[in-house]
């Protein structure tokens, strides 16, 4: 049922964190309602980086529309330029070659080792434990550095169009990566022995921050925050897409459903990925790396969903097409909005120290949450 | 051997042969006070100077090396831009106490410099509570900190203070009662018999089990006061901005950021002396020959090599461990450290009165 | 359940049901007066169980609106899309936040986007757009010359 919403007593302090905050991952605006160190009620303020994205698509062509979707969720661009490609491939019923499917799934599952990468920085960082951070932006500089050679950016790279990828693979780049493969599996325990095993790490996550099974799915969360609660959601095994269902990897998932749950899921979530490109890296096959397809895209009259796991959750890209160049309607349904809608009821009744710990666990990225 | 007691000395009988025995007395006052200045000023700047190389050593980079050789002049080039910026007030601003809340934390620092012992007859004032003097002159600080939080008229810098407040309340006992395992041992409260009495050996080494549980304990504590990580709450920069300084800007930053350095300087400083010895070098019982190549190192380098490793050890904490909460943080102190720093100087207590020390 | 069988046990559940062909999905047409009792029903109905709300969003059709929901089952893993439409010059359809919690947000979203009224919603207010913003701009007719430059 719905909750009341508690109002203001006497003796609250109410503060503002953010927008501008070292903590908040990106412009978010929380306001708090406190009693001493204890959380009454935690409501988000958002909007600072709305940028209209939706409206945007829709004077925008099937082609161009690609390129403003990367800085959604600016670390899993390559997820998201994927799930643009993919419901634009769906409409127009056109199959992609082998190769560009083999590429795409690698370069996704790289994105999310980065992605993952700098999560773990920034949340030992968010705690306190500065060092981490230098560790966790070494690993995610080589990867970046192997994608810059093959998609031309760092960050914002469009190199997925509906019909395949937009040019092919650097000649360097299976070396490169089989290289990172060896050096990433040594790193591993590095990880694990710096934070993991840090008994005051595991004090300030373990019990904050609980979200059960029921709620996980009431509130629409996925991705990492809704399998450490137990919930069986990732896309890539129930709704496989490209080669992901020839691919050999486990679903993680934990039971617990607190903030340290949500950890070891994202840890291990790097470890299946890095499997992945294990398995895929020598067996990309020759061929074309896009498919024809015409000069200007039309849709043909109808809706499309598409639904990719990003390192986030389960992105969704919705479009309604009436027969035009240009959507008449995009929809993009974030996984860190629904994420965030369940952090107040995650954090009530903690403290701050916990809020802390709990947004840097479910791993908001503001631009992603507020398009 | 060179020491600098013998400049001292000669200060003194220069001063005394010139002017009358109360001008030279009012002359050493005043230089001494200058010494004192100096030695704050020239400690604050070579401890943030070596807090960034330590942490660009653990986070595997290099840490400010363009003003200088090896950047030792980053420092000082951060204090004159600091005396150069804008000192904002805040409305609303409490403005007797906001000016106020920097030098109290400043003047407690310089006060507790008195007792210490640097080297051999190096001591501004050997007062014979020296160990009471030390403790008790700490727990003003706090009061410092609350001036501060609660005259920014912003609600993190109260939350801030009153964290800090908190913690270094608690925590004070737990550092009282270690050192007070000490002075059992040494039977004297002044800091130059406790040195004197480490001559055959450091306490460490002396009165061993409950000497190092006792130290352990200690360090925690005095990590914990000072406010450093891994109990930096107060000025936990991803949770409360910068806590009870946040509204600090320009030159009253720059008295609170020197005050901390300073006081993990005294701290280390004392436990250096309790535990390690202070001045004195490593004896080893009466082996004549061995203590006699000791003494060839200069009792002040000795000092400061012992002072410098703590602070090391504490810096090391700060980049490797992340964060406690407050209840976690208040709950170490009052469940597990005070009922073991109790039983620790029972434990001392028996060692002593049975003499199964060394 | 496969589409048919969702077909059948819809019309058992309402007889005035109507569906739209085409599309990956089942889509079903509802009138805003029977809404929210069928929605109820997709989550609560043991064969149904409709746990998972993972869209919710509105479609501006110049001459109505259409709600479009999408709904999931995380037990029995069909999907479903519901539809209503609304009139043009006064959208009002019963909020579902009750039985989503996710709902609650995602209204807001839509509320502030499109100007649909949602009843009964908690805390019906602006989200992405400042508070004090007039117009609806995710609508067709929108106009805004400052800040809006048409190619």
């Amino acid at each position: 049922m719905v909750e009341e919403i508690g109002t203001t007593t006497e003796g609250d302090l109410v503060i503002n964190v953010g927008p501008q905050h070292p903590a908040t991952h990106g412009v978010l605006h929380l306001v708090l309602t406190l009693n001493g160190e204890t959380i009454k009620k935690v409501e988000p303020h958002l909007g600072y980086i709305h940028r209209s994205i939706e409206k945007m698509c829709e004077s925008l062509s099937y082609r161009q529309f690609i390129y403003v979707t990367s800085r959604m969720d600016y670390l899993s661009s390559h997820i998201n330029n994927h799930a643009c490609a993919l419901c634009v491939e769906k409409g127009l019923q056109v199959e992609v070659p082998q190769r560009a499917q083999y590429i795409r799934v690698i370069m996704d599952e790289l994105t999310r080792i980065a992605s993952h990468e700098l999560w773990w920085g920034a949340m030992a960082m968010d705690l306190g434990a500065f060092t981490p951070f230098f560790h966790a932006f070494r690993e995610r500089e080589t990867i970046t550095d192997i994608m810059e050679k093959t998609c031309g950016a760092r960050l914002t790279m469009n190199y997925m169009v509906p019909g395949g990828v937009m040019v092919d693979l650097h000649p360097d780049f299976q070396k490169e990566v089989k290289s990172f493969i060896q050096l990433y599996k040594s790193k591993f325990e590095e990880y694990n022995e710096l934070v993991t095993g840090n008994i005051i790490f595991q004090n300030r996550m373990k019990t904050i921050g609980f979200i059960s099974y029921q709620d996980a799915i009431s509130y629409g969360c996925s991705g990492p925050v809704a399998r450490a609660s137990g919930v069986h959601c990732d896309i890539r095994k129930l709704y496989p897409y490209d080669i992901y269902d020839k691919v050999e990897f486990d679903e993680i998932t934990e039971t617990a459903g607190d903030s340290y749950a949500r950890y070891i899921v994202r840890l291990k979530e790097m470890q299946q990925s890095i499997r992945i490109v294990e398995q895929l890296i020598d067996q990309i096959p020759e061929g074309d790396f896009q498919a024809k397809t015409k000069a200007v895209l039309k849709l043909p009259k109808g809706e499309f969903y598409q639904r990719v796991e990003t390192a986030r959750g389960e992105l969704g890209v919705y479009i309604v097409s009436e027969g035009a160049t240009t959507p008449y309607r995009i929809k993009f349904r974030s996984p860190g909005f629904s994420n965030l809608s369940a952090l107040e009821h995650m954090v009530k009744g903690l403290k701050i120290g916990d809020l802390v710990a709990a947004m840097g666990t479910l791993d908001l990225v503001i631009p992603d949450i507020d398009r | 051997m060179f020491s600098l007691e013998g400049l001292t000395q000669l200060i003194h009988k220069w001063l005394n042969s010139h002017l009358s025995p109360s001008l030279a007395l009012l002359t050493e006052f005043v230089l001494v006070g200058i010494a004192a200045i100096a030695l704050f000023a020239l400690l604050g700047l070579s401890l943030v100077w070596m807090e960034r190389k330590v942490a660009a050593v653990m986070q595997i980079r290099l840490g400010p090396n363009r003003l200088g050789p090896k950047g030792i002049f980053q420092t000082s080039a951060d204090t004159l831009k600091l005396i150069l910026k804008e000192g904002l007030v805040p409305d609303g601003a409490d403005k007797l106490l906001f000016n106020l809340a920097p030098l109290v934390v400043m003047i407690v620092a310089m006060l507790i410099l008195a007792p210490i012992a640097f080297a051999k007859n190096l001591q501004i004032w050997d007062i014979n509570i020296g160990v009471l003097y030390l403790s008790a002159i700490s727990s003003l600080s706090v009061i410092g900190i609350f001036m501060a939080g609660w005259a920014s008229n912003n609600k993190y810098s109260l939350l801030g203070a009153m964290r800090s407040g908190a913690q270094i309340v608690s925590y004070e006992l737990s550092a009282g009662l270690s050192v007070l395992s000490i002075v059992v041992m040494t039977g004297s409260l002044s800091i130059k018999q406790i040195v004197l009495s480490q001559e055959n050996g450091w306490w460490i080494f002396k009165a061993h089990i409950p000497a190092l549980i006792a130290f352990v304990i200690f360090i925690i504590a005095v990590t914990a006061e000072t406010n450093r990580a891994p109990f930096d709450l107060a000025e936990a920069e991803s949770e409360l901005t910068a806590g009870f300084h946040t509204e600090y800007s320009g030159m009253r930053f720059a008295l609170f950021f020197l005050a901390e350095y300073i006081n993990i300087f005294i701290v280390c400083a004392i436990g250096a002396t309790l535990f390690f010895g202070g001045w004195m070098p490593l004896h080893i019982g009466h082996w004549q020959a061995f203590n006699h190549i000791m003494d060839y190192i200069p009792s002040s380098i000795w000092f400061l090599g012992k002072t410098l490793g703590l602070i090391f050890l504490i810096m090391w904490f700060r980049w490797t461990f992340p964060r406690l909460r407050i209840d976690q943080l208040l709950n170490l102190e009052w469940k597990y450290l005070l009922p073991i720093s109790m039983f620790n100087l029972l434990l001392m207590t028996l060692v002593a009165i049975n003499g199964w020390h060394f | 359940m496969l589409k048919e069988e969702l077909k059948i046990k819809f019309t058992q559940l309402l007889s005035t049901i109507e569906f739209e062909e085409g599309g990956e999905w089942l889509n079903v047409y509802l009138t805003p007066a029977e809404f929210k009792s069928f929605m109820v029903q997709l989550r609560d109905d043991p064969s149904l169980e409709f746990d998972y709300l993972f869209c919710l969003t509105a479609v501006d059709w110049k001459t109505h609106f259409t709600m479009v929901y999408h709904l999931t089952s995380t037990i029995h893993r069909h999907h479903v899309v519901v539809k209503v439409k609304l009139d043009r010059n006064n959208p009002e359809i019963e909020t579902v936040s009750g039985i989503w919690r996710t709902a609650e947000m995602l209204e807001r979203e839509v509320y502030d986007l499109f100007g649909i009224q949602f009843l009964n919603h908690p805390d019906l207010r602006r989200l992405i757009m400042p508070d004090d913003w007039n117009g609806w701009p995710l609508r067709k007719d929108y106009e805004d010359p400052v800040n809006m430059i048409r190619l």
